[in-house]
């Protein structure tokens, strides 16, 4: 099926949209003001206001409040003052901290399906990388912050790709399925962790928490305090545009993209399918990788049992909503990250749980899978023809 | 020279060579347990001590170095077997004397203490039931062609609708009903995606994983942690023994003393081992997963069957989340399929699709479950988390083919479009 490339922008986005609205049917479902409403009118009226008020809460949550931040403008411009701009634009500082593991794992995942590879296992993948990390972080003493930092991001780095270049050679070699094969490397990284913090890299007080990483591992933040941003993020998108001119401008991408195109084809071609789907998988291992290495060293600055929380599944949605490509990924996931930090807000103020993200997510994920649904939905045709959204 | 007379080398791939290493290197192992046990005995005690009624069995008492000596040497004499001759069932010899080594293990685990063999034996029955059930799902499903990796999200829809259910109707019987309607409509979803609309399957599994954990825990969070009454199924269902059966020893309280979803899980195995080999459907179901071409030419509705597997696989997922639920736990916790569903997954590959080997396959998860538990009371020495690896690690090796491939469905992930 070929489509258009105004219709691969306008699919994602129609799907998101669809998402949001499915989402504002179930809303109300929370609101204890409409379930002690009576009578259809009522009724209306409370799930409306419920809706309004969750999704709002989302948007300032996500964004910022639009008067604070002019407030904060006008009052920078009068005296100079820059702590009310630096609190007005916190929330879009969160979303967009929030959005850097999901850019690392989306990338991860989908250059492993550019290479045929169903990636699953970013979760433990991010777990033992965060684990090498914090190692690194706090166990060697006396470097310079020029040395220290990246050491400590190539270690973890390497950590993921080591644990994803399992499945890979397993693959590679027996043709054990990599989906089974990572979801099982995933539960035996839960456990190496929690081993690992209950004994030999648990902090002396008893916490089930790595030591706190020294501060010449520390990803340096990108503004002042509050704003939690760090440079993990611009690195996150600096790799995306490395991921797109290795995958499409070396020949060892090409390799990679043939290989998931056409594993026959590729073999008869002379490429060497074991050494390309080992490579894809540790490539696509230290890039979820990284995402538990920047929460560890960007934002954390120690690993805790439950810092990831469905990072794995997240990644594979993003991967999907991105067409697999880098940029793509990384539109999806600020999306991501804005619907994730605008949540929290939802939750405290609205009262709507943030459990509304996954299902958005889940719907999203059908929709983009199944574009024929959007398209009956809006009638939109091969031609790009968009009649009225109903 | 004996090498001279080989017409043909033994030693073809690197499989022949890791067979018997394997084996070596287990049997090295086992010999390093029995260090510092001379004189020491393992207690394996078979009585069955549940709620109150006792039935007795023998008790087993070795001595712990003879033993480790004597498995450990029977696994190297079968290395040495290996390496002279060639076996046709190499999986199942290499399945055995993992088994083998793990009993090695439990006897140096258990000198100088007692085990109660038979618990440890019930509550690997007990666990392995919605790994089973998941296993049972993924055969219908994947036999018919359609990869399922949704099951753990079925299993988690199933354990959350029957606790509703069951607490709002007082019974458990409409709580099952009720999950197994829930995984069917889960179910009916990816049938939909990924036989209508030709989505890749493992795309669609994933969202339906993503979509059950957000209804559930949404819902859960929303409306379930305010009105708790409707979490609160009662007592988790009991045990229904089998006159008089159940009071034969050892055999009696692992399979005749369970719940009824386990004597159902029993039932369904045999029924689906005669449905897929000696009855019509059960052919058609293999065809449309083998050949689907092949099946619609000879007029078999493709569609149709595999809509009616996919769902089938769907309410067998439900049961198994229900068995979670108000049958084990009696209560709902979000997320609290935990990668059941997966395992089954897994199980199903080690059984090569077969009802039969599934099952067992799911058994050594449920053991390894429960000897997590039982290992850490002993305590061993060996970190619990660790040992908690254990039925990973077995299933990457064994899905790893050590010896040999599991095959399975041709057409298993390829939608169907009819020309």
């Amino acid at each position: 099926m070929r489509e258009g490339k105004g219709e691969a922008i306008l699919l994602p986005i129609l799907s998101v949209f669809t998402a949001l609205v499915v989402g504002a049917f179930i809303i109300p479902f929370s609101d204890p003001n409409v379930l002690a409403a009576k009578g259809f009118m009522e009724t209306l009226s409370a799930s409306w206001a419920a809706v309004r008020n969750a999704y709002s809460a989302m948007f300032t949550g996500a964004f910022g409040d639009p008067k604070m931040i002019s407030a904060a403008f006008q009052a920078w411009q009068a005296t100079g003052e820059t702590k009310g701009l630096l609190n007005a634009f916190r929330p879009v500082s969160e979303s967009l901290t929030i959005a850097t593991p999901y850019i690392y794992a989306g990338l991860g995942v989908a250059l492993g399906f550019r290479g045929g590879l169903f990636n699953i296992g970013a979760e433990g993948q991010l777990f033992v990388a965060g684990l090498a990390a914090a190692f690194v972080g706090y166990s060697i003493t006396g470097l310079p912050f020029l040395i220290h930092l990246p050491l400590a991001l190539v270690s973890g780095a390497l950590m993921g790709a080591l644990w994803a270049s399992v499945p890979g050679f397993l693959k590679a070699r027996t043709g054990a399925h990599e989906v089974i094969n990572t979801i099982m490397m995933n539960y035996i990284a839960f456990r190496l962790t929690d081993y690992l913090l209950s004994g030999p890299m648990q902090r002396p007080d008893g916490l089930p928490i790595t030591p706190n990483v020294l501060p010449t591992s520390y990803l340096p933040l990108l503004f002042a305090e509050p704003m939690r941003v760090h440079w993990g993020f611009i690195i996150a998108l600096a790799l995306a545009g490395v991921v797109y001119w290795f995958l499409w401008k070396t020949p060892l991408g090409l390799e990679i993209r043939m290989v998931g195109a056409n594993p026959n084809a590729s073999r008869y071609a002379g490429i060497r399918i074991t050494v390309i789907t080992v490579l894809t998988m540790a490539l696509s291992g230290a890039l979820t990788g990284m995402a538990g290495v920047g929460q560890v060293l960007g934002v954390d600055h120690k690993l805790v049992r439950a810092f990831s929380s469905g990072y794995g599944f997240d990644a594979i949605s993003l991967a999907l909503l991105g067409n697999s490509h880098p940029f793509g990924v990384v539109l999806a996931a600020l999306l991501f990250g804005f619907l994730r930090g605008g949540a929290a807000r939802m939750q405290s103020v609205a009262g709507t749980p943030v459990e509304l993200i996954r299902i958005i997510q889940g719907l999203v994920i059908v929709f983009v899978a199944a574009p024929e649904i959007i398209r009956t939905l809006y009638r939109i045709g091969s031609s790009r023809k968009q009649k009225s959204a109903s | 020279m004996a090498q001279a007379t080989l017409t043909q080398p033994r030693i073809r791939t690197w499989r022949d060579i890791a067979a018997p290493l394997f084996l070596f290197v287990e049997a090295i192992l086992v010999f390093f347990l029995a260090r510092g046990t001379a004189g020491l005995q393992s207690t394996f005690v078979l009585e069955s001590k549940r709620a109150g009624v006792t039935i007795p069995g023998p008790e087993l008492v070795l001595p712990t170095t003879l033993t480790i000596w004597v498995l450990g040497a029977l696994i190297a004499l079968v290395g040495i077997a290996l390496m002279v001759r060639e076996f046709k069932s190499i999986n199942l010899i290499i399945s055995l004397m993992v088994g083998v080594g793990i009993l090695a293990f439990l006897v140096w685990a258990t000198r100088d203490k007692s085990l109660n063999l038979t618990g440890m034996l019930v509550s690997s029955v007990v666990r392995a039931t919605p790994i089973g059930l998941a296993a049972l799902s993924g055969i219908y499903s994947e036999r018919s062609g359609v990869v399922n990796i949704g099951i753990e999200g079925m299993i988690l829809m199933g354990a959350f609708v029957s606790v509703v259910f069951a607490s709002i109707t007082d019974s458990m019987f409409i709580g099952v009903l009720a999950g197994m309607i829930a995984g069917t409509a889960m179910a009916s979803l990816h049938a939909v995606l990924s036989i209508k609309y030709r989505v890749n399957q493992i795309v669609s599994g994933t969202g339906i994983i993503i979509l059950a954990l957000g209804i559930s825990s949404y819902v859960h969070r929303a409306i379930l942690e305010k009105s708790t009454e409707l979490n609160s199924p009662g007592p988790a269902i009991a045990a229904l023994p089998i006159p008089l059966i159940w009071k034969i020893p050892v055999i009696g309280p692992i399979f005749f003393n369970q719940s009824p979803i386990i004597y159902t899980l029993f039932a369904l195995l045999i029924i689906t081992h005669i449905l897929m080999y000696y009855t019509r459907w059960g052919l058609r179901i293999r065809a449309v997963g083998e050949h689907p071409k092949a099946a619609d030419t000879l007029g078999i509705n493709v569609f149709r069957i595999r809509y009616i597997s996919v769902l089938l696989s769907g309410a067998i997922a439900g049961m198994g989340g229900a068995y979670m639920s108000i049958g084990a736990a009696g209560r709902f916790n979000e997320n609290m399929s935990a990668g059941k569903g997966f395992l089954g997954l897994a199980a199903m590959i080690f059984g090569n699709w077969n009802p039969g080997g599934a099952y067992l396959g799911a058994l050594i998860f449920g053991f390894f479950d429960s000897w997590q538990e039982k290992l850490s009371i002993l305590q061993v020495g060996v970190p619990p988390e660790i040992l908690g690896m254990a039925p990973y690690i077995a299933t990457m090796i064994v899905l790893a083919g050590f010896v040999g491939r599991a095959r399975m469905p041709a057409a298993d992930g390829t939608p169907y479009e009819k020309q």
